[in-house]
């Protein structure tokens, strides 16, 4: 259908835009690098290139918008006048006709310079050359941007225009303004058209659908017309006037006998003399609508007169094969009570079917449409009756089947029965160990536990437990006494006594007492003399403080101080103490502090031993031996320790666990492994 | 309505408790907690670890082999209700299980007995050894030998010097 491609054209773009979509998309698809080392032809072919496919790319745009607006002259009559009033054909044409020669132009552009660019010679002269063309081709469309920008008005128009089909079943409604067209529309369809007491407050057609037997009828609301000479309409009248000229429709003219519109009758009348050449071939139906206001039968002498006259003039639109049919020519109703409105549309309805079916049958296309019906009916060879033939003995099973059925029906209560008897479906639960078969028919509503302290009834059930639980406990007595029997034979012997036990316990309280003495031992102020370097950051501890302060106190420090001492010096190469001992004699008595501390020496001080002297239990002869022993031993290592190899002293893990293997987060992996 | 047993632990699965797992091959797993079935995920076997009932009778430490546990028997074929039966197997069920629980207890003190009498034998040595160590007038033994003073007649002496 013609009508829908409105909706389908491309967008036309604006001029500016126009040319940046071209020129951008030449540069993204054509190849982008050049440079002046490369052969001429290659440089040629480059640019000729570009300026080709911008031509054909600005030829391409422009030829869709070319072949994608209507041409009105293809159009069916109705679109074609209808485009006319709403937009002025010459205009229209106008700009297509620009748009083309546009086109034209910029293929001559581009054929002339691609001529001029086989003969360019260097990199910079091609280069200019296509800048020129390209340059050229885009001031063409900046030169046509003003018809683009009236095309894109008039796509956007074109695409909310109604969507009306020329050729299917169509009611038109027209009238003076303000009659209650609107609102009869708004009556019979699902179109939510305004209605306001302005007038034109339709400013452009409108289109509902209806329905009626089963065909769907196209209802077109125009705007109001005025009693104008024709080349004073403007652009709204125009349009409903195009559309009483072209569409093949039922026309139901609108008359508001109250004359609340603010037209008389008289003026209305005359509107519909002068538009009455319209009504050429189409049903015309007059419609008096506000009849709540002003019946008809009330009128005037003069206005029913009128109202005559426009009756006379629809009567001649019949149809010639119908029936002079009075009632469907003339109609009232009142939109605002809904008081013949179904009536009018029915009336105007049946009018158009007739008239189209009509038309269709004195066409040449009947033929075509008769031939597709076909009623086949078997023709009677004689006049002799064939009835179906059915066996007795199938009529009688039959028959039987159905007594036995009907007899089981009314003999057995269903469970269905029984429910809706007890209250329905929600309220009667069914027994369903009405049916059970057991034993005992008084057993058929116990309840039977599933479970019993954690274990399966089911699992145990049998006939004969009685008998295996006798057994059972049979067993279980002589177990228990034969278990007696051992208990009493196992009682003697390596039993400990009260009193073993209580020494017992002892030993053990003793043993543990040792073992935390010896914990505490170990680690205490007792076997550690120095003041450990943390808590002695400044050197505060020395022996001297504490003879001071042990003086103070009272108390002698002499002893304190030496022991103290002795115990607390690092373990020096010493000298002998036979060679110091002449340095005790001195005159005066008093010796050096330094000296007497440098000589002073505890009792379990261990002397330390020039490395020649034999030790007996080494198992030296004597101390050549061991020098030699102890040479050898040195070269023996001598080159391993120039290679820098490592040796038996060397395999010493510093620190068992240093920290930086041991904490740390991964930069890639897991942690769980360290 | 059953209680079943859980696949991993062999412990009762409640209804409304635990997760039913189904393999392609249609063997339905039943577990009683999460506990179970996440160690079930993870491809452990019940026979390797350690709380499971599964590894307790495959070290020996539950009983296995008993009596009780022939009563109760999974029945694929259901039976026919008789009132008689029932009352008499729910009667007899807590008697069994009395009995079954009995006969655990036992095994398990007599598995444990062995350990008993290391225990007593080592007492016995600690106390022969370290007795040592206490002072000797904390320790009175019964066992140990007091000197008892034994007067002799001087009769006798005097014979015994005839005789020389």
């Amino acid at each position: 259908m013609v009508q829908y491609n409105f909706k389908k054209i491309t967008v036309v773009p604006p001029g500016k835009d126009f040319i940046d979509i071209i020129l951008s998309r030449t540069q993204r698809q054509t190849p982008t690098v050049v440079h002046k080392g490369y052969a001429i032809s290659r440089i040629r072919q480059f640019y000729m290139r570009k300026v080709r496919y911008s031509q054909q790319n600005f030829y391409e745009k422009l030829s869709t918008i070319i072949d994608e607006f209507p041409r009105l002259d293809d159009v069916h009559p109705f679109y074609g006048d209808l485009l006319h009033v709403l937009y002025n054909k010459d205009h229209y044409k106008l700009a297509l006709g620009q748009i083309n020669t546009a086109r034209n132009i910029i293929a001559k552009i581009s054929k002339d310079y691609l001529r001029l660019l086989k003969y360019g010679d260097s990199l910079y002269r091609c280069k200019c050359l296509k800048v020129a063309a390209l340059g050229r081709m885009c001031t063409v469309i900046k030169r046509i941007s003003p018809s683009l920008a009236y095309l894109e008005q008039i796509r956007q128009h074109m695409a909310r225009l109604p969507s009306i089909d020329p050729n299917t079943r169509t009611l038109l409604i027209c009238g003076y303004p303000n009659v209650g067209k609107s609102s009869f529309m708004n009556k019979i369809t699902r179109a939510d058209v305004d209605v306001q007491p302005y007038a034109f407050t339709t400013k452009s057609l409108f289109v509902g659908h209806a329905d009626y037997k089963y065909l769907r009828y196209q209802v077109i609301d125009t705007p109001g017309i005025l009693d104008r000479p024709f080349e004073d309409r403007n652009i709204i009248e125009m349009c409903s006037i195009t559309a009483l000229a072209h569409l093949r429709a039922a026309v139901l003219f609108f008359l508001d006998i109250s004359g609340s519109c603010g037209y008389s009758i008289a003026q209305q009348a005359a509107l519909f003399h002068s538009i009455k050449s319209l009504f050429m071939n189409k049903p015309l139906v007059i419609v008096c609508n506000k009849t709540d206001l002003q019946p008809l039968e009330k009128l005037s002498e003069e206005d029913m007169k009128l109202v005559m006259e426009m009756k006379a003039e629809a009567m001649k639109t019949i149809a010639q094969g119908g029936e002079p049919n009075e009632e469907g020519v003339l109609l009232t109703m009142s939109t605002l009570t809904e008081d013949g409105v179904m009536a009018v549309k029915n009336a105007a309805c049946e009018r158009l079917l007739d008239q189209r079916v009509e038309v269709k049958m004195k066409s040449k296309k009947i033929n075509d449409c008769l031939n597709r019906f076909h009623v086949a009916l078997p023709k009677p060879r004689d006049s002799k009756e064939r009835p179906p033939c059915i066996p007795q003995a199938v009529l009688e099973a039959r028959a039987d089947a159905a007594a036995a059925k009907e007899k089981k029906k009314l003999e057995r209560k269903l469970e269905k029965d029984l429910e809706n008897e007890n209250g329905g479906a929600g309220v009667y639960s069914a027994s369903l160990k009405k049916h059970y078969m057991l034993a005992n028919d008084e057993w058929k509503e116990d309840i039977l536990p599933e479970i019993l302290d954690g274990h399966n009834v089911a699992d145990f059930l049998d006939p004969d437990i009685l008998q295996r639980c006798e057994e059972l406990e049979r067993e279980e007595g002589l177990r228990l006494e034969e278990e007696v029997a051992q208990e009493a034979f196992q009682i003697d012997g390596h039993e400990l006594t009260e009193e073993q036990r209580e020494i017992l316990g002892q030993i053990r309280k003793k043993k543990a007492l040792i073992i935390q003495e010896h914990r505490m031992k170990k680690r205490t102020a007792e076997s550690r003399p120095i003041v450990p370097r943390k808590f002695d950051k400044d050197r505060k501890f020395t022996t001297d403080r504490m003879g001071r302060q042990l003086s103070s106190m009272g108390f002698d420090p002499i002893a304190a101080v030496d022991r103290a001492r002795s115990r607390g010096r690092k373990r020096e190469r010493s000298l002998s103490r036979a060679g110091n001992d002449g340095d005790d004699m001195d005159i005066d008595g008093q010796q050096p502090n330094k000296k007497l501390r440098a000589m002073s020496r505890p009792s379990s001080r261990s002397k330390s031993r020039p490395p020649e002297e034999v030790v007996p239990g080494e198992g030296f002869r004597d101390s050549d031996q061991k020098k030699k022993a102890i040479k050898k031993a040195k070269d023996s290592v001598k080159k391993r320790n120039k290679e820098a190899r490592r040796g038996e002293a060397d395999r010493v893990i510093p620190t068992l666990k240093p920290k930086h293997l041991f904490s740390g987060k991964r930069s890639i992996g897991k942690t769980s492994r360290r | 309505m059953r209680l079943e047993k859980c696949w991993f632990c062999s412990s009762t699965v409640y209804p409304g408790h635990g997760i039913q797992f189904v393999r392609n091959d249609a063997k339905v797993f039943r577990f009683c907690r999460s506990k179970c079935h996440k160690n079930f995920k993870m491809k452990r076997n019940p026979r390797k670890v350690k709380w499971t009932k599964a590894y307790r009778c495959l070290h020996g430490k539950d009983m296995t082999q008993d009596s009780t546990f022939e009563f109760e028997r999974k029945r694929n074929r259901p039976e026919r209700y008789d009132r008689n039966v029932t009352e008499q197997t729910l009667k007899a069920i807590p008697l069994i299980t009395k009995i079954r629980h009995e006969r655990q207890k036992k095994h398990i003190t007599n598995r444990q007995k062995q350990g008993k009498t290391k225990e007593r034998e080592r007492d016995a040595k600690e106390l022969e050894q370290d007795i040592q160590m206490l002072p000797k007038k904390d320790v009175m033994l019964s066992t140990q030998k007091t000197k008892v003073v034994v007067k002799v007649s001087q009769q006798q002496t005097e014979e015994n010097l005839m005789e020389e």
